[in-house]
């Protein structure tokens, strides 16, 4: 069995590495015929960078993608610093440098990747999923009957802030970055997955799309690993196969078929504000161009937050959303579920955590504020200040660096939930709800607690379960997503998640359950 | 300014020194010459396992001591002088008390083995011992099998911690079955297959006659007393029960016998001295209970006892109903009220066992032959609410009453399949009754305790 698992675990670094090597490969050519396809694509008028790119890049070759990339982005750059400087504003080109780049670049690829896309789609994905399969199964013989089995996790390099866990840290910030900032770097793997973009929406891939599908297969493989760790636990089971069946088939599948029947690309479940850009002047547009059926996406959209959202925390508590549907959620359980103990659990970690992500939920609630004003009132600018640049600065800020390059990227080094706990708005406004109005709490059992710790080492959201749990208390937290790991690993049988009348749902006792002493004397003290 | 010094900074202790200072703004000082912070010795197993570092032991950040005004000092009291109410420290420090708690726990059993000292014998209670057992059993290399003597609680968690580490285990239990003087037959059994289906080489009815050792002090095998059979081994784990930690008394004039003598408000014969948790033991025990209780949550319940009585609130020792728990391998325990084992079953106590085929679930109630009430009840891999078990017992309710309304002391996590049907089934089986369970309200679990 440890041969199989060596087996596996070689396979994927093997795997790991040609995925890798994917990038340096292929040939780039920016024909001429395309690339003034290109330019009456993007209207683009501006003669400075056309002469500039014909000069530097088109017909050439190129044997990576990096430098043709770099051309054409320094071309948009120079050319509008040129049109500004002489006030020549319908010439400027408004693409994104990097995103312009990206959209020659994967018109331009040639050689082996394009032309062998499905058998390197087979070598990487297929393989990878392979080999994830022999090194994991194995663990269920391998590691005994089921039960909590965290043994060496802090004795392990990738749980323990270890070399390894500093080089997934390292890959997973470069990956963000590429993919938000340079998506023309990953064009060999955005090839491989055209085929399934184009049986899905009709249309080749685009980078989200490879970040889509990547989710996905990231997500199915972590929650195989998942389904063996806790098998015992129906509340694990149950909980992975919710969040894995609407990331694969809400965040997925259902926008790339939309797109397909020419319909606004939209992910049902993704409540505003976590998806900030709902009320954006190109969105609200997009909706109302597209007649009934944007028209209901408004209306749920609306209703989601206003309505589904709060009566649902109210019942269940927001573990309804953070740990059973929502995609953020959905990765931090699966691909983070071994980061979770490394969330802070100390009082410092939560101010700023308070701070923080109340802060996120009142950047977005003005954002959206001055965005529907601005709409309403058919204006660009509100007090001064152009919408475009708050939205903009939120996107990067938060959209971006916060949700994606950090909120992941720390997962081998802050614990998993660390978008989820200090960036989330959604989480924040659901948080407020569980905290002041919800049926939903962790009851602590009596006198049973034996202050371990266990519960409070393997809280994702660096929650002290035990500081309460060995006080005989309640847990009410707004942060807690209920994602039940503290109730798994509790020894003694102390948590349990529940949801129930609101009266006396904190439960606090003056003196624990067991020591008999003056009772009543102790409540009229009080 | 009251200066309020307690030795030991274990659960009694610890607890002890917040409430107080909950009540009170007396000077307090915490004395351990073990670590400098409080932590659970109960998850010291779970730092040699690598589920946790040590500093996730600690229940408090560094921080809580000097901002709640809890002075906290190393040293090791070799001596209380009673009448100058002064402690002297092992490097000749002196410190004045006006009131004193005792709460230095316990130390491991050690019954005169030939051999028990040796370089690779441990035990498992103090941080000590987490170090010790680093050193001599880091890895299946340097401790090629541990042999293990004492089938109770510690035991088994000390199996369990080699077992993580791929060190084969021999456990000698003195007892026919694992734990059989607590638990009744069949869970008893349970808990031995469980422990020879994680790959333990148990021994049961096996004595330890002595350990071998090598030419430098080390331990190089044991010998089993039943058979003679000689057992190579590396490191011996020590877990035949534990006893009070009182040996630095012995010169002093506070009474003892096995712990140190305390009436129900835990005031030892000295005034303003008391004793708590592992250390202490009742002149009369409270009812149902043994003079010294080495269990985490009544070292607990002393401490908050003893701290309302130093408060000026004179308060006895009334722990309330029986209950406990542990975890064997992968099998959950709890109890509440008492079910006793065969061998010390009392004559009106009679019992209803289940048993999940699996052999991993089970329960048995206790009850009273002749008015059928409900005495207690052990559950393994099922959890069970307190709060239920406790109105029940205070109600004094019938094992019939209990076995209708199992299901509202379910505290299994959601989704659970619950065994409440077929466990009513074999009742009504065994007695010719006809019970229905009934459903589950939240009324019923949430309703205040009157």
């Amino acid at each position: 069995m440890n041969n199989i698992r060596t087996l596996g675990l070689g396979l994927l670094l093997a795997v790991f590495a040609l995925f890798m090597s994917l990038i340096f490969m292929g040939h780039y050519k920016l024909t001429s015929a395309n690339f003034e396809e290109i330019i009456t694509q993007n209207n683009i008028t501006s003669n400075v960078f056309i002469k500039n790119l014909k000069s530097s890049s088109v017909d050439k070759d190129f044997s990576t993608p990096f430098f043709l990339a770099h051309s054409i982005a320094d071309a948009v750059e120079s050319a509008n610093a040129y049109h500004k400087k002489n006030k020549e504003w319908g010439k400027v080109i408004w693409t994104k440098p990097h995103s312009l780049a990206y959209q020659i670049v994967k018109s331009s690829g040639t050689g082996i990747v394009v032309q062998n896309k499905l058998t390197l789609y087979l070598l990487s994905f297929g393989l990878a999923i392979l080999a994830g399969l022999l090194f994991m199964l194995p663990a269920i013989p391998l590691k005994g009957p089921a039960g909590i089995k965290n043994n060496h996790i802090y004795q392990s390099s990738a749980t323990n802030r270890g070399w390894i866990a500093w080089f997934v840290f390292a890959f997973l910030i470069l990956f963000y970055l590429v993919l938000y900032f340079r998506p023309s770097y990953m064009i060999n793997w955005i090839y491989i997955v055209d085929p399934i973009s184009e049986s899905l929406s009709g249309n080749p891939a685009s980078q989200w799309f490879l970040y889509g599908f990547l989710y996905c297969v990231i997500m199915s493989m972590m929650a195989v690993r998942m389904y063996i760790k806790y098998r015992h636990n129906n509340y694990q089971v149950l909980r992975t196969t919710s969040v894995l069946f609407f990331q694969i088939v809400f965040a997925f599948l259902i926008p790339e078929i939309l797109v397909r029947f020419e319909k606004p690309w939209y992910d049902f479940k993704n409540a505003f504000p976590l998806d900030y850009d709902f009320f954006f002047r190109w969105n609200l547009n997009e909706l109302l161009e597209n007649g009934g059926f944007g028209l209901f996406i408004l209306v749920w959209g609306v209703l989601l937050t206003l309505v589904v959202v709060p009566v649902m925390v109210y019942f269940f508590g927001k573990r309804w959303y953070c740990s059973w549907v929502c995609g953020c959620g959905g990765l931090a359980e699966t691909l983070g579920d071994p980061y979770r103990q490394l969330s802070s659990k100390s009082l410092f970690s939560w101010k700023v955590e308070r701070w923080l992500v109340h802060g996120v939920l009142v950047f977005a609630l003005v954002m959206t504020s001055l965005t529907l004003y601005g709409y309403f009132s058919e204006t660009y600018k509100v007090f001064g200040i152009k919408v475009q640049t708050i939205q903009d600065i939120y996107g990067f800020l938060i959209g971006s660096i916060f949700a994606g390059v950090i909120g992941t990227g720390f997962y081998p080094i802050f614990g998993n939930r660390v978008w989820c706990r200090f960036g989330c708005p959604l989480a924040a406004y659901m948080g407020v709800i569980q905290r002041f109005k919800s049926r939903f709490r962790i009851t602590t059992n009596g006198g049973q607690c034996i202050s371990c710790g266990n519960c409070s080492t393997y809280c994702e959201q660096g929650i002290d379960v035990r500081a309460y749990a060995q006080k005989g208390e309640n847990i009410v937290r707004a942060s807690c997503v209920g994602c039940g790991v503290c109730s798994a690993v509790c020894p003694r049988g102390v948590l349990k998640l529940e949801n129930g009348p609101e009266e006396g749902r904190i439960g606090s006792s003056a003196v624990l359950l067991g020591n008999e002493m003056n009772l009543m004397d102790q409540l009229n003290e009080k | 300014m009251e200066h309020i010094a307690i030795i030991g900074n274990g659960i009694s202790g610890i607890t002890a020194a917040r409430h107080i200072r909950k009540r009170s703004n007396k000077k307090i000082t915490v004395i351990s010459s073990e670590t400098d912070y409080f932590f659970s010795r109960t998850a010291l197993m779970y730092v040699y396992m690598g589920h946790m570092k040590f500093k996730h032991t600690q229940p408090y950040e560094d921080w809580f001591w000097k901002k709640n005004d809890i002075a906290l000092k190393k040293g090791f009291v070799e001596q209380i002088d009673t009448f100058q109410k002064t402690l002297v420290f092992s490097d000749g420090e002196h410190l004045s008390f006006d009131k004193l708690i005792i709460a230095t726990g316990s130390k491991p059993n050690k019954f005169g083995w030939p051999g028990q000292d040796l370089k690779g014998v441990v035990s498992l209670y103090h941080k000590q011992d987490l170090d010790a057992l680093e050193t001599y059993a880091p890895n299946n290399s340097v401790c090629k099998r541990a042999v293990i003597v004492g089938g109770g609680l510690i035991g088994i968690e000390l199996a369990e911690m080699f077992h993580s580490r791929h060190i084969p285990v021999t456990f000698l239990v003195r007892e026919e079955s694992y734990w059989n003087g607590i638990l009744p037959r069949g869970e008893s059994k349970m808990i031995n297959t469980e422990i020879r289906k994680n790959g333990i080489d148990l021994r049961l009815a096996s004595n330890l006659k002595q350990i071998n050792s090598n030419a430098d002090g080390s331990v190089k095998s044991i010998v089993i007393s039943e058979t003679a059979e000689e057992i190579e081994c590396d490191v011996v784990g020590l877990t035949a029960g534990v006893s009070p930690n009182i040996g630095f008394l012995s010169n002093s004039n506070i009474e003892t016998n096995r712990g140190i003598l305390v009436d129900r408000n835990l005031q030892t014969n000295i005034k303003d001295i008391y004793a708590i948790g592992d250390c202490a033991e009742q002149r009369s025990a409270v009812e149902g209970r043994r003079p010294i209780e080495a269990v985490w949550y009544t070292g607990r319940i002393m401490g908050e006892t003893v701290a309302q009585t130093i408060c000026n609130k004179e308060t006895l020792y009334t722990p309330g109903h029986w209950f406990n728990s542990a975890k064997f391998f992968d099998i959950e325990y709890q109890t509440y009220g008492w079910v006793n084992s065969e061998q010390h079953i009392k004559p009106n106590e009679s019992h209803f066992h289940w048993m999940h085929p699996d052999q991993t679930k089970c329960l048995t109630m206790a009850f009273d032959k002749s008015t059928q009430l409900f005495l207690g009840i052990n559950t393994f891999g099922i959890r069970m609410r307190h709060e239920i078990f406790n109105r029940w017992l205070d109600q004094k309710k019938t094992i019939d009453y209990v076995l209708e309304h199992l299901e509202i002391a379910h505290f299994d996590p959601e989704f659970y399949k619950t065994y409440y049907l077929e466990v009513l089934k074999k009742y009504n089986t065994e007695t010719n009754k006809t019970l229905k369970l009934k459903k589950k309200s939240w009324s019923q679990i949430f309703t205040l305790k009157p």
